[in-house]
Order: structure tokens, then C-alpha cells, then sequence
């Protein structure tokens, strides 16, 4: 398995919207680069005969009647908004140059 | 010392029952023990917000149910009027929640969690919110936005993590109980620093609606308390199904306060208890390891038949956990961008775009180790690495799962040492996150399978509590409460008492008390 790179860790940081100067990139990457080496061996531990277990216990999907339950009012969810407007979370353009 | 606040919960409420207490008395005793011994430079800083009038309020309230008598009275909750107090990732109506984050500071929930409503209806006055690692993340509080928790038993050192607050709370006598989470051993990592009880529920048997998700296949609320029995109390009060919850389980709350007193008879006689070859030894402090190997032999002489057993693969158990739980947390902390709520960061220059807010709103509002965890978890995500880094994490999740089964084939409880180390000093381990990671070695392996833990006050190592931890198979809660308040009822008969109380004496820190 490759080495994890500066790049990677840029890339990385631009995929989960994460502002990084250059020294906490540099940081970072090698934080990484020891925490992925100590945990690596966790690919070979497994052979393809094992299933995979995404929850601990077995679930099926619940189902209920579509009856409108307690709900937040309009004021309620705009309570914590950074910024509103007529009843409306307001973000800055969307698109670059709009 | 008020000799209120010494009291476990259990006997709290049989006094505020027969009326000696009043729930204002064992209110104002705590407010008064958290005014002294929490705030100011050396002060234990468990709260992160205290809710003293609502706490009063609600004391208030019960008081005067209970002097009117009468059908109203006697409906009383058993723990009604006791107070609690709750780690800051649960979402409780007029105080805020910050998750211990500064992207949270000054966040009001619009609604209460499943648990904060049980515990509003059985009217148990909420103290105020305890301090964790920023969406607990961490094993020492240390990673807080709001500054750390000191360990009651020395203040120069960590009560452990995430939930740190909750532990050091109810160590330093601030509160009887508290509510905690855990999602690879922040409640029971702190339980075991601090000489104080806690336990980690079977997954599903506590709703997660309201606990801010950090990893929702692993995360579950449980209680924080001095001894089995409050635990058990409290677990009976939070448990059950919650329809909110997709994956609470639909079945009744198991007897646990009843298998605490079984339990506390000292009797182990028929029960056969399983040690884990691979969670002791190597790793493990000697000190630890020798409470440990005396906490065996007591378990031996109370008639407990004691197997080992092998769980090969919880070799691969950390590795997998910081595959699998970062995964979920680049998942799960997608929805913190500044749109909605949180507090929102502009670019200093270049185009105003929304990701570009985003990207610093995120850059501001988290801590280094809540990035360092979605950075590992997008890379485990992502696109060739898949397979080889969160599949093959899942598919060791299957072993550690088949390895518990093959152990709880052989006993009914399994043990280990809850930490491999005592409580370390304040920033010892701040640069090395993999060493703070190894700190959770022995907790981890419960939350990937989904099964219940307890830890349990197993002695001193150089003066500082060591814990002593018990798993149960899914649905067998009740059977860690039993074997817990065994152990703890023939320690506490060795020792004269509850080992808290072997704890220093803390000095009065301030006379201002927190905000």
C-alpha cells in the first residue's frame, strides 16, 4: 500500500470542505502516515470467505404509518441559523461568479 | 463536606423518599460542591454549563409533591429529585450543547434527547452539562474547545475520555450521577481513571436520539455513577424502545437493579467467568495487571468458576475501529457546515463561494483531532482504498464478533482490565495520537460487536484508580450487574468502604464557581 501524501492529504482536506494551511497539511501527513501504518495489517486479517458486518446486531428496516408526528416549527429550525431570511436558511452564491 | 453529596444515589433517594433530604437540600449541596471545588485555575472543570434555577426548580417541585402526598407522590419516579448531570453531546432544551466544540458554542436544541426526556418526566433536577473531548473524540478530555478536565484522585492528570466531565463529576462529588457516551470506551476508560462506575449498554438499548452521532454504529448513552446499583438504576431509567431510534431494540428493559442485589450478596457460586488472554499481559502496566490478577482471586473465592479464553483477532481490533469510526465521523460531521446552524466562518479573501464558507467554517470550528479523524475517514472512503481499508475493517468486525461468540460459549461474563494504564499527567500524550488511541485497546472490541461492558473500581496503582472491566453477551446486560456489584461488594469489604473514599481531599478551588 502506498505511502500517504502531502497531495493525498490535500486532496483529502479539499473532499471534506477542511480549510489547511500548508503547515497543518504538512502536519498532518505525517500524523497519517503513522496512525495508517500502525492499522494497515487490518487488510490482510480478513480472507475473502468472511462476510462483512456493517452493524452490531441484526436489524431489519422499520416501517411505521405515514402519520404526521411533532415537527419543528419554522422559528424553531431558523433558531440557529448563522444567517435567514423571509423563513429561509441564507447562504452565500452557490456557483463561483454569480 | 455536605454529607449529602456522599451519598450513592440509591441512598439519596430512600432519604429524599422518607423525607430526612429534601431535593432542594441535595440540590443546593451539589451547586454548593460544584461552586467549590470546580471553578477556578485548579479547579476539577467538569461543567461546561451549570443549569442551577431549572435544577432547583425542578427539586423545588418534587418537594412539594412529596409534602402533599397522596397518588401523585406515590407515582414518584424512585429517583425523582435526585440530581445528574449530562455530558455536553446530549442535546437538552434551554441550556446549550457545544459538544465541546467552539462550531457549536452557543447552540440551543430546539428539542431534548429520548433520555433527557425520560429523565425531565421521572423529574430528575439536570445540574448542568459536563465537559468531553469535541465530539468525543479522545480518551483524556483534552481535545475540548473549552479547556480540560482535571482527575479529582491528582489534578495535574487526565480522568480519561471522551467523557471525562461526567467521570470527574461524580469522582469530585459534584453529582451522584451523570450520563454518558461510548463509542470505543468514553464512558468506561473514565470510569476506570477515576475509581468510578460505568457501563456501556448493549447497542440499542438506549436511544441515540439527541446524542450528537459520532460513529452511530458504535455510539451508546450509558450511566456514570459511584456504584453498580446507581448504575443499574439509571440504566433502567434511560433504557428501552425508543420508536426515534431506528435501531433501539423493541424489547423490554432487563432486570438490572435486581441482578446488582443479587449480586451484591457476594455470591458468584455457578458463574462461570471467562479472562481474555489478550487483554492483559504486554502493554499493560504492572500495577494495573496486579489489581487485576487480585480482583480474579476474589472472583475465585466468591465461587466464580474462572476460564480463559482466546480472542485471536482483537489483534486487529484497534486497527479496525479507527477505520470503521472515522468513516462514520467524515459521514456523520458532513452536516456541520454553517448552513443551518453552528457558527459560521467567512474566507478572509478570494470568491465568496458557499464551499469556500464551508471550508472555513469547518477550518475554524474544528479541533485537530476531529480533523485528523475526518481526513482518515475520507481516505478510508475513498475511491481505491475501499476494499483494502473499510471493507476489510467490516470483515474483521465478523471475527471479533465470531471470537466473543466462541468465548461466551465457554462463560457466562468475560473480564479484562478496563485500561492498560493508570491516569496520565495533562498533556503527555497531546503529540502522539496514536499512543492516546492505545488507550482504548481493551474497551473497543464491546462496541464493535455491539455487546454490553461495565467497569468497576478494581484498587490503587501508585495511588490512582485502576478499573476492572466486565463484557456481557447483547442482551445480557443484567449479568454484568451481577458480577460487577459481586466484585465490588468484596473489594469494598477489603478495603472499609467504597474506594472513593480513599480519595484526596480536593481543596477549595473558587469562590466564583464556573458561569
Amino acid at each position: 500500500m502506498p505511502a500517504i501524501s502531502r497531495e493525498d492529504v490535500a486532496h483529502l482536506a479539499q473532499l471534506a470542505h477542511l480549510e489547511m494551511s500548508e503547515t497543518e497539511l504538512e502536519k498532518m501527513t505525517g500524523e497519517l502516515g503513522v496512525i495508517v501504518n500502525a492499522i494497515k495489517s487490518v487488510s490482510e486479517a480478513a480472507g475473502d470467505d468472511v462476510p462483512a458486518t456493517s452493524h452490531p446486531l441484526p436489524l431489519v428496516n422499520v416501517m411505521r404509518e405515514d402519520v404526521v408526528g411533532q415537527t419543528l416549527t419554522q422559528d424553531e429550525a431558523l433558531l440557529n441559523a448563522p444567517d435567514a431570511e423571509d423563513g429561509r436558511f441564507k447562504v452565500p452564491a452557490i456557483l463561483e461568479g454569480e | 463536606m455536605n454529607e449529602i453529596i456522599k451519598l450513592s444515589a440509591a441512598d439519596l433517594a430512600a432519604k429524599l423518599r422518607d423525607g430526612s433530604v429534601t431535593s432542594t437540600q441535595a440540590v443546593q449541596a451539589h451547586l454548593d460542591r460544584i461552586a467549590a471545588v470546580d471553578g477556578g485555575d485548579r479547579g476539577v472543570h467538569a461543567f461546561l454549563h451549570l443549569n442551577a434555577e431549572e435544577a432547583l426548580a425542578v427539586a423545588a417541585e418534587v418537594d412539594a409533591i412529596r409534602a402533599a402526598g397522596g397518588a401523585e407522590a406515590e407515582a414518584l419516579h424512585p429517583l425523582a429529585g435526585v440530581p445528574i448531570a449530562i455530558k455536553d453531546l446530549i442535546v437538552t432544551k434551554g441550556q446549550p450543547t457545544t459538544a465541546g466544540s467552539r462550531f457549536l458554542e452557543g447552540w440551543m436544541s430546539p428539542y431534548d434527547a429520548t433520555v433527557i426526556e425520560k429523565i425531565r418526566a421521572a423529574k430528575l433536577p439536570m445540574l448542568g452539562k459536563t465537559n468531553l473531548d469535541e465530539f468525543a473524540m479522545g480518551s483524556s478530555t483534552e481535545h475540548s474547545a473549552f479547556g480540560d478536565t482535571r482527575n479529582p484522585w491528582d489534578l495535574d492528570r487526565i480522568p480519561g475520555g471522551s467523557g471525562g466531565g461526567s467521570a470527574a463529576a461524580v469522582a469530585a462529588f459534584e453529582a451522584p450521577l451523570a450520563l454518558g457516551t461510548d463509542t470505543g470506551g468514553s464512558i468506561r476508560q473514565p470510569g476506570a481513571v477515576t475509581g468510578t462506575v460505568g457501563v456501556k449498554p448493549t447497542y440499542g438499548g438506549v436511544s441515540r436520539y439527541g446524542a450528537i452521532a459520532m460513529a452511530s454504529s458504535l455510539d451508546q448513552i450509558g450511566p456514570v455513577t459511584r456504584t453498580v446499583l446507581d448504575s443499574a438504576l439509571l440504566h433502567e431509567l434511560i433504557g428501552g424502545h425508543d420508536p426515534k431510534d431506528s435501531t433501539s431494540i423493541d424489547q423490554p428493559v432487563p432486570e438490572l437493579a435486581a441482578a446488582a442485589a443479587q449480586g451484591a450478596s457476594g455470591d458468584l457460586t455457578g458463574v462461570r467467568v471467562g479472562v481474555i488472554r489478550e487483554l492483559q499481559g504486554e502493554g499493560y502496566d504492572a500495577g494495573v495487571q496486579a489489581r487485576f490478577d487480585e480482583s480474579l482471586e476474589l472472583l475465585r473465592s466468591a465461587g466464580a468458576e474462572i476460564v480463559e479464553v482466546s480472542c485471536p483477532n482483537f489483534e486487529y481490533a484497534l486497527g479496525a475501529y479507527y477505520l470503521i469510526m472515522p468513516s462514520e465521523v467524515s459521514s456523520n460531521l458532513a452536516k456541520f457546515d454553517g448552513v443551518r446552524y453552528g457558527n459560521r466562518v467567512l474566507p478572509t479573501e478570494g470568491p465568496m463561494t458557499i464551499e469556500r464558507v464551508m471550508g472555513a467554517t469547518r477550518s475554524a470550528g474544528f479541533g485537530d483531532e476531529v480533523k485528523r479523524r475526518i481526513i482518515l475517514g475520507t481516505y478510508a472512503l475513498s475511491a481505491g482504498y475501499y476494499d483494502a481499508y473499510y471493507g476489510s475493517a467490516q470483515k474483521v468486525r465478523t471475527l471479533i464478533q465470531r471470537d466473543f461468540e466462541a468465548a461466551f460459549a465457554q462463560a457466562d461474563v468475560l473480564v479484562s482490565p478496563t485500561s492498560p494504564v493508570v491516569a496520565f499527567p495533562l498533556g503527555s500524550k497531546l503529540d502522539d495520537p496514536l499512543a492516546m488511541y492505545l488507550n482504548d485497546v481493551a474497551t473497543i472490541p464491546a462496541n464493535l460487536a455491539g455487546i454490553p461492558g461495565i467497569t468497576v473500581p478494581g484498587g490503587l496503582s501508585e495511588n490512582l484508580p485502576v478499573g476492572i472491566q466486565f463484557l456481557a453477551p447483547a442482551h445480557e446486560d443484567a449479568r454484568l450487574y451481577r458480577a460487577g456489584a459481586a466484585l465490588e461488594k468484596l473489594l469494598e469489604d477489603r478495603w472499609g468502604g467504597p474506594l472513593i473514599n480513599q480519595a484526596p481531599e480536593l481543596a477549595e478551588s473558587s469562590k466564583e464557581g464556573v458561569a
